[in-house]
């Protein structure tokens, strides 16, 4: 049986590393007659090399590539020797494919690192090392590449491989190997160099097969539940990954967040039962309980559980177009947890060429700092560089579906487990219950001009005159008073609707209706305040007015101000408004008027 | 212990099936019953044991496999007992589109067209193919799970970044999955799985004598009464077999005497060519994979 070793390959523009992973493809006979032939056909019409093999084409497949000749993305090739089997990622050099980059190396055990000998220690050098120390690469092989065009010198070699280790250590860098090696002569690639007498370490083939790399099988138990599976009233299992650890029927577990305490039944893996299974395989699990236990459920050693907590720093990497909004609702996916989860301002950004600590508002496309982040409920983590699956997540951008960041936890924030919620006596439903009503945020959403005031307004007076407890917010007030240090940029906004919602969520808690009248332009926001609500107890009412409508009446005149360029960010003209995609209600102010508006809203609200 | 390769493709096939039936609303697994796919299914099989797999097969029918592949089909799936789906373009079907009269059009019409059909007619919104990063050079740069637009098309430049094995399954309205299990398998990491699990496959992949032609220097099997013989070709017996399979008029076979899956995994060490040189279909032109993938190609 061999084993598999996953790796990446890094370094600068034109230093040759297409060039150096298709000659140890080639020289360890693993390109194919047709491969060879395209190869060369491609070599005469594309090639930089005149009418010589140009392996670099090997590798970069797309069209734009081609044409461009530069890698735009991560592409994974397969080899194997009689040892193991082999995959690389071959990752950009581009500054700007950092973003892939670093998805090739979280999956990455090992990283070849090329530095060219003609040029030395670069500041991609220094990225690429920083980026795969960063996600956890602890093992290095430092390629010294283009050995021929040097002289093949060893002084040369030995002066590259100071200023590197030098480097290395100050990043605390795992495990290093240096070779000298040419790509096209093939110098201490498969075969050992002539012209380099002086060396005699192992070949880059020679090392890949022999390296031993830290399996994640060592550390405590860590299983994230991906699903339950019951075809029958006899079968009750569920499903998972082992992150780490190993398992066996009869050992006892705890199931995180909840700490539920089991012990297992059964393993197996597909249906066959198995004694034991360790961390990377797929298995299902019975208990000799009968317990809850679903998919985001985290099942772990009895005595050895990890941080469950909602606030933790982490290290991010940006990856998105759209910078980092701190305060903005993303989607956290850790494992199988989906969370939603906000980013505080980060406390620094790392500049990835000095290494320095920049301060930072927000973080760029490529850019990587660190930040605290809080969750809407508790997860079960541990720090990224105990385990890779339950230490890091990616945000997803909940409008658009991008995977917008990658983190990597350092630790849970004392606070998060210091800081509880104040038991009080009376409670909500208390609150609730003495005034004979539901609470609900009513949660009015529109232009500017809709109608939306007038209409809360007039729910109000006849949910008045129906006896119910009720409160209006309105967004010109709170602004005066609450929110009077906020001003209309994007982050501002934001701020400003996070307010609003945890201000109606404690008159919520006090058993109120709540009106609130607000542009609230982002989807995304309005879906933060939902997540603080109790199930149905927030009500989106979309006052539906087109633009066009709305400007018409401009009952404010600042459609006109916004026209004249004489107010900035206005929602509809400047900045963008995000209507609701499933609201509760949506109120067609053309098709009726705001008497009929409002009665709609009340009879929905006292259906229940 | 390191775990063995077969091991850790197999557990991560498995991981990757489960999330996106886990966090997708309706998906689908594409059959197309070669050898990836009988892989593919297997891996289903075994994620959600005892269980069936929760989501159907598909099979986009070209109307011009393998008489021997149609007939696996329906054993496999009687086997598994899921539902299997088969899509045929009504168009293609009404304008007789084939591989000898319609060139490039065949696999455009039958295949391009009738996925998007199916996916679109089943209200599918992640669709699992055996496809894998070895094949073609396209391929290598494709994330496990590709995103594809409301019109099914894959840009390469707009990739989500692929971390660890925490997938991003979110899909805005109209877009679509592709999600390839079998990305970080090879060609021998197939058989070799198909040996030690004991995975039934067409008889094809092994050596017998056939009814063949040989044509621009490939070599053809008459399959049925259907394909045209040119001026001067004979039909003549060959001992051949297939190291992949398609549309009969489409996939060429090789001279082999490897009857026994120890033969075929033999040959398939010492071999000096490619999985896909017998494919037509790859040849079109160069970046021609790409292109048909940007269209919605699977």
């Amino acid at each position: 049986m061999t084993d598999l070793l996953r790796f990446i390959t890094c370094g600068s523009v034109d230093d040759g590393k297409s060039t150096l992973i298709g000659r140890l493809l080639h020289d360890l006979g693993q390109l194919a007659d047709d491969q060879l032939d395209a190869l060369d056909s491609d070599s005469r019409a594309h090639g930089t090399r005149g009418a010589e093999r140009d392996f670099a084409l090997l590798f970069d497949g797309l069209t734009a590539e081609r044409e461009q000749g530069i890698t735009i993305d991560v592409a994974y090739r397969f080899f194997s020797s009689d040892k193991r089997a082999f995959i690389v990622a071959d990752c950009p050099g581009h500054e700007q494919y950092t973003r892939n980059m670093v998805t090739g190396a979280s999956t990455a055990d090992l990283a070849v690192i090329l530095l060219d000998a003609t040029r030395g220690v670069l500041t991609q050098t220094r990225r690429h090392a920083f980026l795969c120390h960063l996600l956890g690469i602890r093992r290095f092989i430092l390629a010294v590449t283009k050995m021929d065009l040097a002289g093949f010198a060893q002084d040369e070699f030995d002066r590259h491989v100071a200023d590197f280790t030098a480097f290395a250590a100050t990043l605390g860098l795992g495990e290093v190997t240096a070779i000298p090696v040419s790509g096209v002569g093939g110098d201490n690639v498969a075969r050992r160099s002539a012209a380099m007498p002086w060396y005699a370490g192992p070949t880059l083939a020679e090392q890949l097969d022999t390296v031993t790399v830290d399996s994640a099988t060592g550390g405590p138990l860590l299983l994230p539940v991906q699903g339950a599976i019951r075809p029958d009233r006899s079968f009750r299992g569920v499903t998972g990954l082992i992150a780490g650890g190993s398992l066996a029927p009869g050992d006892a577990v705890r199931i995180l967040p909840g700490d539920v305490r089991t012990t297992v039944a059964q393993v197996l893996i597909g249906a066959a039962p198995v004694d034991a299974a360790t961390a990377g395989q797929s298995v299902i699990l019975t208990f000799a309980d009968e317990v809850d236990c679903t998919r985001g459920d985290v099942i772990v050693a009895a005595n050895d559980p990890p941080a469950v907590a909602d606030q933790f720093e982490a290290t991010l990497v940006w990856m998105d177009s759209d910078a980092l909004l701190p305060g903005r609702g993303y989607w956290l996916k850790l494992g199988t947890q989906s969370v939603s989860a906000t980013v505080q301002p980060p406390k620094y950004r790392i500049d990835v060429n000095s290494l320095d600590q920049l301060a930072a508002r927000t973080l760029e496309l490529n850019e990587i700092g660190v930040a605290e982040v809080y969750t809407d409920r508790p997860i079960v983590f541990t720090p990224y560089a105990d385990n890779r699956t339950l230490g890091g997540f990616i945000l997803i951008d909940k409008l658009t579906n991008a995977t917008v960041a990658a983190g990597m936890i350092h630790f849970a924030l004392r606070r998060s487990s210091n800081l509880h919620w104040q038991a009080l006596d009376i409670s909500r439903e208390a609150h609730a219950r003495i005034k004979g009503q539901r609470p609900r945020i009513l949660w009015f959403t529109g232009l500017s001009g809709a109608g939306k005031s007038t209409i809360a307004n007039l729910v109000e007076k006849k949910l008045h005159a129906l006896g119910r407890h009720t409160f209006l917010l309105d967004g010109d007030n709170i602004r005066h008073g609450l929110n009077r240090d906020l001003g209309f940029t994007e982050a501002d906004r934001i701020e400003n609707i996070r307010r609003i919602g945890e201000v109606a969520r404690l008159m919520a808690d006090a058993g109120l209706i709540v009106l609130t009248a607000f542009i609230s332009p982002f989807r995304a926001e309005r879906e933060l305040v939902r997540g603080l609500c109790a199930p149905g107890e927030f009500v989106e009412i979309h006052i539906d007015t087109p633009l066009a409508e709305a400007e018409a009446r401009d009952p404010k005149g600042l459609y006109a101000k916004a026209r004249a360029g004489e107010l900035a960010n206005f929602t509809g003209i400047d900045s963008p408004y995000e209507a609701p995609d499933a609201p509760e209600l949506r109120i067609d102010t053309s098709a009726m008027s705001a008497e009929q508006a409002a009665q709609a809203i009340v009879d929905f609200i006292e259906r229940g | 212990m390191a775990l063995a390769t077969l091991d850790r493709l197999e557990a991560e096939a498995i991981h990757i099936i489960r999330e996106v039936a886990a966090e997708c609303a309706a998906p689908v697994m594409l059959y197309s019953i070669g050898k990836d796919s009988s892989v593919m299914l297997h891996l289903a099989q075994k994620a959600f044991a005892p269980a069936q797999p929760p989501f159907p097969l598909l099979h986009v029918d070209t109307t011009w496999k393998f008489r021997d592949m149609y007939a696996l089909r329906d054993r496999a799936v009687a086997a598994s007992g899921m539902q299997l789906i088969v899509h045929r373009n009504p168009e293609a079907v009404a304008r007789g589109i084939n591989p000898f009269d319609h060139g490039p059009l065949h696999t455009d019409m039958w295949k391009t067209e009738g996925l998007k059909q199916a996916l679109g007619a089943g209200g599918f919104d992640a669709a699992f193919g055996g496809a894998r990063r070895d094949e073609e050079k396209s391929r290598a740069k494709e994330r496990i799970l590709s995103v594809r637009s409301a019109a099914h098309g894959w840009d390469p430049r707009r990739q989500r970044p692929e971390l660890w094995n925490c997938y991003n399954a979110r899909l805005s309205p109209g877009e679509s999955l592709r999600v390839f299990p079998l990305s970080n398998w090879t060609e021998l990491d197939v058989w070799t799985y198909i040996q030690r699990e004991n995975i039934a496959v067409v008889p094809l992949y092994f050596a017998a004598p056939r009814p063949t032609v040989v044509r621009d220097g490939v070599i053809l099997m008459v399959d049925d009464d259907r394909f045209r013989l040119a001026d001067g070709e004979q039909v003549e017996t060959r001992t051949v077999r297939f190291r992949t399979l398609g549309c009969y008029p489409l996939s060429g076979a090789l001279e082999s005497d490897a009857t026994t899956l120890d033969a075929i995994i033999a040959e398939m060490r010492a071999s000096r060519s490619s999985e896909r040189q017998g494919r037509a279909i790859d040849h079109d032109s160069a970046g021609s994979m790409e292109r048909k993938k940007r269209e919605g190609y699977f």
